[in-house]
Formats: C-alpha cells, sequence, structure tokens
C-alpha cells in the first residue's frame, strides 16, 4: 500500500471515528428542594440523596425506566435453593481510584451497610450469611427463605474494601456522627460521574466517569446541582434558563411552566400513597370530646369517615387533577392485582345513616394531626376533609404542623400521640409486604418492629397471618392471591381510608430530554441535552 | 473610663447569657432531631441509639451544661443535616453574608443620603415626591414579595441578572468573595436591592427630616448672611451636621440587615449564613441554630458596646456625666 492510500485510509478512519463520537457533551445545571446529605452511601435512607448517590455509585441491581429490577454490578443471578442466592458479578469493572471491584468489596458493603450505624441496616436481614466464593460469585444464605431479598438493593450502594480499610472508613457515618468521617466528604463508586465538589446546602460539581463500563445512555459531562428551597425562586431559574431541570414544580405554578417558551412539565403518577389513619386501640381518644369510649372501635365510624370523604373534589379542586385517587394502601404500579379493587362511592347521607346507627347522630369532635410541608398540598388536602366531615356532623380541628413537630407528636418515640391523622408511605421494598407489615400490621408486641408505623394502630391477626406467608410465598401468582385477600380484609375493616397516589411534578427545560421513574428520583444518567 | 467600658462589657456578657437561654429553651419545642435525621421506616432500636449519641437522653440540666459549656469553648459540634463542624460551616458562609449586608448597607448609605439631601432641597419637585412614594413602598412592602418582584421582572421576564445563587466566587486564603467577577457582581445587584430597599428608605426620611431640621438653624441663617454660596452652605455645613446622626444609626441597622438578610437569602438561595438557618429551623438543626444565634447576637452586642464607647470618645459632655457619676 503507497502512502498515500494509508494516508487515504487514516483520513477515512478519523471522520468514521468523528461521525461515531457521540454528540457534544454538555453541562447539566439541576435544581431541587432537597440535597444530597451525605456522601457515605450508608447515612441516609433518603429518596434525594440516593437519587444523587445514585450518580456517583451502583449496587448489584438497578432498577429500570419502568421500575424493574435488572441487573447492575451483578451480571445475573441464581436461587439454586429458596435459602441461597448466588451472584455473579461483572468483570472488569473499576472504582473510580482504579480499584477493581471483586467480591470482596460486596462482603465488605454488606458488613458495613449491617453495621451499627447504619441507616439501612434493613438492606440485609442480620442473619443472612454473605460468602465469597470466589473473585466474581457471592453467595448469600438465608435462615428463611425470602423472594424479595434483593428488591431494596437498588439502594444498596457497593463500596470499595480497599479504599475504605486505607481512609479508616470501614465503619458507617452514623446520622449523629459528631465527628465527620473521611466516607461523608468523599466518594469512591464505580458509578457514571464522579463528585469534583460538594458544598452542602450550596452546591454540588458532578464529572463524568470516562471510565465507566456501561455505554452512557447520557451525553453530560458535568452535572452541576444547586438546592433551591424557596419555590417561587425555583420556578425562576427554570423559566429564566437558568437550570435546565428543577423537582418538584408548585401545583400553583404549573401552568406558568407549560406557558414558557422555555419549559414544560413533566407529569406523572408517583408511587407514594397518602392515607388517612384513625386511632382504633386506645379505650378513648386523646383529642375528642367523646370521652370514656373509642369512636373509631366501631366499624361504621370508620366506614362513615371513609364514605363522608369526597376524593374526587379533593382531586379537582386541592390537587388540580394530579393525583390519582386510590382504593389500596399501595400504587397500583406496585401490586398486579390492584385494578380488582374500587373505592366504595362517596356517600354523605348513607356516611349519616351509619353514624346514627353508631349512636353518634349528634356528631363529635376529634382532632386531625396533619403535617403542612411534607406532601403535595398536604394541609389544603386536610382543610378539604374537615368540611367534609362537618357535612356529615363531625367537627374536626385540625392541627396542622411542620414535618418536623408533626413527625415528633406522631410517631412512635413520641407516643403515637394521635386520634386522627393524615400520611404518606412509599413502601421501600417496592412490593405489599412492606406496607402490610409497617403501616398495617398490629403493634401489640412490643418486642417486634412490625406496625411500627401503623399510628392508629390498627390489628386483624387474621391480616398478619396473611403477612407472614406473603413474605415466604416465593410463586408471584399464589403471593399475589395472598395480598389480595389480605387487602380486601383490610379494606372491610375500613382499616385507612387510602386518599391517593401524589403526581410527579417536575419542570424541565425544552432542551432536555429526560425519564422520569414513578419513584420521583432524578436521574441524570439518563438525561440527553441538546445543543445550545 | 474603665468602669465604664467593664461595666458595659460585663452587660454585653449577661446579654449573651440570656440569648443562650432563650435559645436553647426554644430548641425544646423545635420538633424531634431524631425524625430528621434518620428515615420513617428505621427501628426503634436505631432511633434510641442515634438519639443517645446526640447526648439527648440526658437530663434537661447536663444538655444546658454542654451547650454553655461548648459554645465558650467556639465547639458548636457537628450539623446533624450536613454532617460538618458547625463552626467551619458558618465560616464558609460568612464571606457571602458580610459581603451582601455590606453592599446593602453601601447601596443604602449612598441612595439614601443623595435622596434624602435631594428631597429636603426641593421638597416641591415631582422627583422628590416621587423618592416619597418609593419610601412608602420600601417600607411597607415586605422583603420576599420585593424580591420575588425583581425576579421575575429582571430574571424572567428581562433576563439580565440571575435568579439565584452567587455566581462564580474567588477564594482569597479562608474568604471567597463574588466582587471579582462579572457573574459574581451581576449575582449580587437583586439580593443587595432588596436587603438594602428598607435601610435606604429609612436613611433617606431621615436625612430629609434632619436636614430640614438643620436648614432652620440660627449657624445657617448666619452662613447666608455672610453670603457664602448655596453649595457650601448646603453641603459644607448642613449635610456634615446632619450625617452624624444618620451615621449612628446606619451602624447600629448594619446588625439587623444581617439578621433580615435571612428572608433575602432564602429568596434568592444565596449561599449565606441566614439560608443555613432556615435550612436548620426546617430540619431541627440544633447545633446550627445555637451556633448561629449566638453569632447574631454577639454581633449586635459588640456594634452596641463599640457605639457605647466611641460616643464617650466623641462626646465630651457625655465622658463627664459619666466620670461623675462614677
Amino acid at each position: 500500500m503507497s502512502v498515500r492510500h494509508t494516508l487515504v485510509a487514516a483520513a477515512t478512519l478519523a471522520i468514521a471515528a468523528s461521525v461515531m463520537a457521540p454528540a457534544s457533551s454538555q453541562t447539566l445545571r439541576y435544581a431541587n428542594q432537597g440535597d444530597l446529605k451525605s456522601l457515605d452511601p450508608y447515612t441516609l435512607n433518603e429518596t434525594t440523596t440516593h437519587a444523587h448517590l445514585g450518580q456517583i455509585f451502583e449496587s448489584l441491581i438497578t432498577r429500570d425506566k419502568e421500575l424493574k429490577i435488572a441487573p447492575g454490578l451483578a451480571e445475573s443471578w441464581e436461587t439454586p435453593e429458596p435459602t441461597r442466592w448466588r451472584f455473579h458479578l461483572r468483570k472488569g469493572v473499576k472504582f473510580h481510584n482504579g480499584d477493581p471491584f471483586t467480591a470482596d468489596d460486596v462482603v465488605f458493603s454488606a458488613d458495613r451497610v449491617r453495621a451499627k450505624g447504619s441507616n439501612l441496616q434493613t438492606r440485609i436481614d442480620a442473619d443472612v450469611k454473605v460468602v465469597k466464593v470466589d473473585d466474581y460469585t457471592v453467595d448469600f444464605i438465608l435462615t428463611k427463605p425470602n423472594p424479595i431479598l434483593n428488591s431494596q438493593w437498588d439502594t444498596w450502594w457497593i463500596m470499595d474494601k480497599k479504599w475504605a480499610e486505607e481512609n479508616n472508613a470501614t465503619a458507617p457515618t452514623p446520622a449523629a456522627a459528631t465527628t465527620p468521617t473521611y466516607a461523608s466528604l468523599h466518594e469512591n463508586g464505580t458509578g457514571p460521574f464522579t463528585i469534583e465538589s460538594h458544598q452542602p446546602g450550596v452546591k454540588t460539581v458532578f464529572k463524568v466517569n470516562p471510565n465507566w463500563w456501561r455505554k452512557p445512555e447520557h451525553n453530560l459531562k458535568e452535572i452541576i446541582f444547586t438546592p433551591i428551597a424557596s419555590e417561587a425562586t425555583r420556578v425562576a431559574a427554570l423559566l429564566s434558563g437558568e437550570v435546565d431541570i428543577i423537582e418538584p414544580v408548585p401545583l400553583q405554578d404549573i401552568a406558568r411552566v407549560d406557558a414558557s417558551p422555555n419549559a414544560q412539565m413533566l407529569k406523572g403518577p408517583e408511587i407514594r400513597t397518602i392515607f388517612l389513619g384513625m386511632d382504633q386501640t386506645r379505650d378513648e381518644l386523646l383529642f375528642s370530646s367523646i370521652k370514656g369510649k373509642n369512636p373509631f372501635k366501631d366499624v361504621r365510624v370508620r366506614e362513615a369517615f371513609y364514605k363522608a370523604i369526597d376524593i374526587e373534589s379533593i382531586k379537582t379542586r386541592v390537587m388540580r387533577g394530579l393525583s390519582t385517587p386510590s382504593a389500596l394502601m399501595i400504587a397500583p404500579q406496585l401490586f398486579a392485582l390492584s385494578k380488582d379493587f374500587t373505592r366504595p362511592k362517596y356517600d354523605p347521607d348513607g356516611a349519616k345513616k351509619l353514624l346514627t346507627e353508631a349512636g353518634y347522630g349528634d356528631g363529635f369532635e376529634v382532632t386531625m394531626d396533619c403535617p403542612n410541608d411534607r406532601y403535595v398540598n398536604d394541609a389544603a388536602i386536610c382543610q378539604a376533609v374537615v368540611g367534609m366531615l362537618a357535612r356529615v356532623g363531625v367537627k374536626i380541628n385540625l392541627l396542622a404542623q411542620p414535618k418536623a413537630q408533626y413527625f415528633a407528636k406522631v410517631l412512635k418515640p413520641g407516643g403515637y400521640q394521635t386520634s386522627f391523622y393524615m400520611l404518606g408511605w412509599t413502601p421501600g421494598t417496592l412490593d405489599s409486604h412492606n406496607v402490610m407489615y409497617d403501616i398495617m400490621g398490629c403493634r401489640d408486641d412490643p418486642k417486634s418492629p412490625r406496625g411500627e408505623t401503623n399510628l392508629g394502630g390498627y390489628c386483624n391477626k387474621e391480616f398478619d397471618k396473611l403477612t407472614d406467608q406473603v413474605l415466604q410465598e416465593t410463586d408471584t401468582t399464589k403471593r399475589n392471591l395472598l395480598i389480595k385477600q389480605a387487602f380486601e380484609i383490610a379494606m372491610k375493616d375500613y382499616a385507612y381510608i387510602p386518599l391517593h397516589q401524589q403526581a410527579l411534578a417536575w419542570g424541565v427545560s425544552k432542551k432536555l430530554k429526560v425519564v422520569q421513574r414513578a419513584d420521583n428520583q432524578v436521574l441524570p444518567y439518563w438525561m440527553v441535552k441538546q445543543d445550545e | 473610663m474603665l468602669a465604664f467600658t467593664l461595666h458595659r462589657a460585663i452587660q454585653a456578657i449577661g446579654v449573651m447569657i440570656a440569648v443562650g437561654i432563650i435559645a436553647f429553651s426554644m430548641f425544646r419545642f423545635a420538633g424531634d432531631p431524631v425524625n430528621q435525621i434518620v428515615s420513617l421506616d428505621t427501628p426503634p432500636a436505631e432511633r434510641a441509639a442515634v438519639r443517645q449519641s446526640l447526648g439527648l437522653d440526658d437530663p434537661v440540666i447536663v444538655q444546658f451544661a454542654r451547650y454553655v459549656g461548648n459554645a465558650a469553648q467556639f465547639k458548636f459540634g457537628v450539623s446533624y443535616q450536613f454532617r460538618q463542624p458547625v463552626t467551619a460551616l458558618l465560616m464558609e458562609r460568612m464571606p457571602a453574608t458580610l459581603e451582601l449586608a455590606t453592599c446593602a448597607t453601601m447601596l443604602a448609605m449612598v441612595f439614601g443620603i443623595l435622596m434624602g439631601v435631594y428631597s429636603a432641597l426641593r421638597r416641591d419637585t415631582l422627583l422628590a415626591k416621587a423618592f416619597q412614594a418609593i419610601s412608602l413602598i420600601g417600607i411597607s412592602l415586605p422583603t420576599f414579595l420585593i424580591g420575588i418582584l425583581l425576579i421575575y421582572l429582571f430574571a424572567v421576564v428581562l433576563g439580565w441578572l440571575p435568579s439565584f445563587g452567587r455566581g462564580e466566587v474567588v477564594r482569597i486564603g479562608w474568604w471567597t468573595t463574588g466582587l471579582l467577577t462579572v457573574s459574581g457582581l451581576k449575582a449580587l445587584i437583586m439580593p443587595s436591592v432588596t436587603l438594602g430597599l428598607f435601610q435606604m428608605t429609612l436613611i433617606m426620611r431621615l436625612v430629609r427630616a434632619e436636614m430640614l431640621e438643620v436648614l432652620r438653624t440660627d449657624y445657617i441663617r448666619f452662613a447666608r448672611a455672610r453670603g457664602l454660596t448655596t453649595r457650601a452652605i448646603h453641603f459644607g455645613h448642613a449635610l456634615k451636621n446632619t450625617l452624624v446622626p444618620v451615621i449612628t444609626v446606619a451602624g447600629l441597622q448594619f446588625g439587623s440587615v444581617i439578621a433580615f438578610a435571612i428572608i433575602t437569602e432564602t429568596v434568592f438561595q444565596w449561599p449565606g449564613m441566614g439560608l443555613l438557618f432556615v435550612q436548620a429551623v426546617q430540619n431541627v438543626d440544633i447545633p446550627i441554630m445555637a451556633a448561629y444565634l449566638l453569632f447574631v447576637s454577639l454581633i449586635f452586642v459588640t456594634i452596641n458596646f463599640v457605639v457605647d464607647i466611641l460616643y464617650t470618645v466623641v462626646d465630651p459632655r457625655l465622658r463627664s456625666t459619666i466620670s461623675g457619676a462614677a
């Protein structure tokens, strides 16, 4: 081959290479109400923090765009027997500092995530044994079958054993640490981005990791993240084009964002369920005009409350159409048989009749606890409920407080001090069992964590029995039927009054293509930004 | 003189201790910090462990003693939400707040004095009446509303100025400054105007009233009779005598500018101490709240202390009454 030919060939190659190179890389500017609170991935179990950690760390499994479990750092896995899970790890993956990823890191991360001070201890039960088989195979040996062992692992971030040992960071940074640890200020994950600078509450800058093992679906070279707590300012920043994406957009500004030439709304159903609960355990309500007995122990009163609530009005008036009324305590995306359930109809006359039958024809007074800075329009929803119950003769004294005071009062450490309350719940495992166990299970055994967030103390032993069967049943069809059976019991008992799943409300620049996942994690690794 | 200084110093310490006690007792109603640290589904055993490690289990008296003891050594612990030492966080945020407060005060002084002088000398012109109207707006409109209106006009509609943040900053030692970059200066404009507007109207009204007062005095009349130029009378004599109370007020107001910066900083997501404090209140981050409140009261107490001492230096009449009393 002559020199000329070689040159031509080289030129052709160069052109081919330039054509194949990804579209020019971009800077993503992103603002959120919340913040990335700690770089130690086991300090805090919180959505916004996890979404950020997911840019720098990876886990054995990952959740795809539809929230289905997909391979991550583990290429594949199988369950040779119900109590043994075997994970085959991906080869050739490197941490940001160049260390190779191996089975040792998985065993180390499993120990660390369960160690004292970790806020994610529930990711793997304490009695699970994690055994390295070879450098790229790990066994998880269980004491009893658990079909949802890995369901929460999309946020069990894998750390580098060698790095942690070198930097004295083998113990997790407790949420209440009195001195910051190395791991809370530095990161070393395997993920698509690295942290360039992290100023908590001010700004965090991510840089792309050029050595990532996956082919990127994004075209970003840099992410500049700013927490902006003030709602009006966050919206203004999007409208003026200073940021590319904001979360959340307050409901009253949705029309403004949609009308803007630069940006548009991205709305979708979220998986958090908002519901009302009633104290059903105390013999006398703490905050009520009725003395000597507890009206909520009477199923007719609970039914009357349920039927007095006009969920469609809440949807159209309070939520401006951005909610999905729910018959269940879990979102339809998370339970296949959801469509078999419908809400009992809104029926104020029926509700009044039920109250009369129960002996409360003249109505009664009860205090309702409600957060006012936690969920979308939370206090407004509670105000609507107050008006609706007034129509059937129940006088509600509304106590709407900031979440700091609200949770201090109603949760277990506060002694469940509530008679009637509103709460929202996303099952961490994205599975019904979590709701059945934490929210709807009996809390009569003080040693068991069952029913810990069951603030009203609903209790039905038959329901609990089904919950236990659900945990061990490995056949999906049978399992779903068991869950359905349990939810039917709870519905018959009027255990809770589910209201709705609120909607996600992201404001996105028209230059940006994003994937909106129902768990409200804003994930830049799926974002593509057009050239300026 | 020494006795007076000592007396004032003791008073200042008394104020600081009172602030400490009030702040500490308020924290007991701020909510449970443990709930803000752990997630909703954290088991009680773990919650108890967190509670214990924060020392929230100890009796109130023990907690208070520890708080005062640590504060006296400038140890404020680690922020619950950021897991970084509070002192470092405050130091990091301080330049932003001080730059903003200084700019706002300068703005208020310059424009306040100019507008005040003008509206005193040309009382009946249209412009003077316009200044009066503006000063009404400045006094009656709440800060956050002014901020949001400015953002809407200059950031969203016109696109001239950034709606949030500090722009690019330059680091000089431990100090960060936005005064050396274009984006930093642009970012400074709206927050300073918002924060300084109230002070500006205050100064303008004060200058106007004082100036009118001074212009009526005998020595101005004599000066006029001697044939001095109007310019010399107005700016050489009248304005100079007007400025003494103005500077006093502006100095004292500097403390409240820093304190009021909370609202401005929240609206503009200005990364200063005020924003840090608001975030701390929302998250029941007691170490930050405690440190911030003490810091702000320290600023107030220091300014007052210095002003008191300066008075006696400046005004000999005051000195003689003090030594007479002592």
